[in-house]
């Protein structure tokens, strides 16, 4: 590579190697959320469902909490972590304002202030 | 040989199924996103394509992370939408053109990029939606290539090698034996970030200047950065402007601008419109 490579972004988070092997459970729990019936297991059973996926203590943590960032932080991706959101209803804007710690209405204001 | 007619750039946010699904097409929030799109159908009208070669990028639909190639390559019969894990309204299914499919996988191998060839696909809303806001109907008159690139887990291609990736996706186009009568779409982008406390990201400077590019006498511009540089410029999730590459790449030394349409926010993100015909 001739491109200097640059220091970290901050607030950002590359899903690298690294992470692919920290939360490959948590993401493979995430991942099973594609199918309807996987979603139901969930709920009914929460506990069982994580132990089943091998779950570390800090994922199980952060899967309880509902906790964008320290499921990011656990080595969740996003792309996944998005499906395991959307079995209680939150969007992606409901993310953004989680992680920002913003209103999910002061989130959207920012969002359209960036038109201008 | 077949006939390259243009593309079609465009974003792909799961927001605009649920859109559609509920005809909010007017609304005051989602009508200046559509408006953008009735020039591109009465430019699908006289180009009047058979085949679309798709550029997208799978968000954890037909890929995991058991399995995650970087560059890949449809060739099925059919391909379907799944649930996506929030009950996103499905779409028909398409119709895959599996001469071509090949064709570009001989030729790809042949120009070394070393694909992995799917005969059974499903394809996320990165593909379903743009053909539905190219096609509203959803009866869809063109049958379709799915070439897949890997923006989940890093190291992703470089924009370089996309770029490249793009050139041999247009050359093996031309030379397909067929007188078909084909387009790419790019989908995805532009800048926004779904992740981390930097979510929200959005940068109009530099999505306006990329798009400009594309159409100027350096449509490669963007490739002299690096992964992390178009990270800290587009956002973690408006890396997919690599399909944008691509597409662009696909098209050849000359293009005209045919329409562009540009509108902040749908969803978390900067949405991008682009026709470009080839000339």
């Amino acid at each position: 590579m001739t491109t200097p490579e640059i220091p970290g972004i901050p607030g950002t988070t590359l899903f690298d190697g690294r992470l692919a092997r920290k939360g490959y459970a948590l993401n493979r729990l995430c991942y099973s959320f594609n199918d309807a019936a996987n979603r139901a297991a969930f709920k009914a059973d929460e506990d069982g469902y994580c132990a089943r996926f091998g779950l570390n203590d800090e994922q199980r943590t952060a899967i309880r909490a509902r906790n964008v960032l320290q499921l990011i932080e656990a080595g969740g991706n996003v792309y996944y972590l998005a499906k395991f959101a959307g079995i209680f209803g939150l969007d992606v804007q409901d993310l953004g304002a989680q992680q920002t710690g913003m209103t999910k209405e002061a989130f959207k204001a920012m969002l359209a202030a960036h038109a201008h | 040989m077949a006939q390259l007619l243009g593309g079609v750039l465009t974003s792909h946010v799961p927001a605009i199924g649920r859109a559609i699904h509920q005809g909010l097409q007017d609304d005051p929030y989602w009508q200046p996103f559509f408006a953008g799109f009735p020039p591109v159908h009465q430019w699908l009208a006289q180009a009047r394509p058979d085949v679309v070669v798709v550029f997208y990028n799978d968000h954890g639909l037909n890929f995991f992370l058991d399995k995650m190639p970087t560059f890949s390559v449809g060739a099925a019969a059919t391909y379907s939408n799944a649930d996506e894990g929030w009950g996103i309204p499905q779409v028909p299914t398409f119709t895959g053109e599996q001469d071509l499919s090949w064709h570009l996988i001989e030729r790809l191998i042949d120009d070394e990029f070393d694909v992995t060839t799917c005969q059974e696909m499903l394809v996320d809303h990165a593909f379903t939606l743009p053909m539905a806001l190219l096609w509203p109907d959803q009866v869809w008159p063109v049958k379709v290539v799915p070439v897949c690139i890997n923006t989940v887990q890093f190291p992703l291609p470089s924009a370089a090698r996309c770029w490249k990736l793009g050139q041999a996706v247009g050359r093996a186009i031309r030379a397909w034996d067929s007188d078909a009568r084909v387009m790419v779409l790019g989908t995805g982008g532009l800048s926004h970030q779904l992740d981390g406390e930097r979510a929200g990201f959005i940068n109009k400077d530099f999505d306006l200047r990329f798009m400009d590019s594309l159409v100027s006498a350096q449509p490669d511009w963007a490739t002299q950065f690096s992964i992390p540089q178009l990270v800290e410029k587009a956002g973690t999730q408006g890396i997919e402007l690599l399909m944008w590459l691509a597409t662009r790449a696909a098209l050849g030394a000359q293009v005209e601008e045919v329409h562009r349409n540009y509108h902040i926010p749908v969803s978390n993100t900067a949405a991008g419109l682009m026709v470009l015909q080839s000339r």
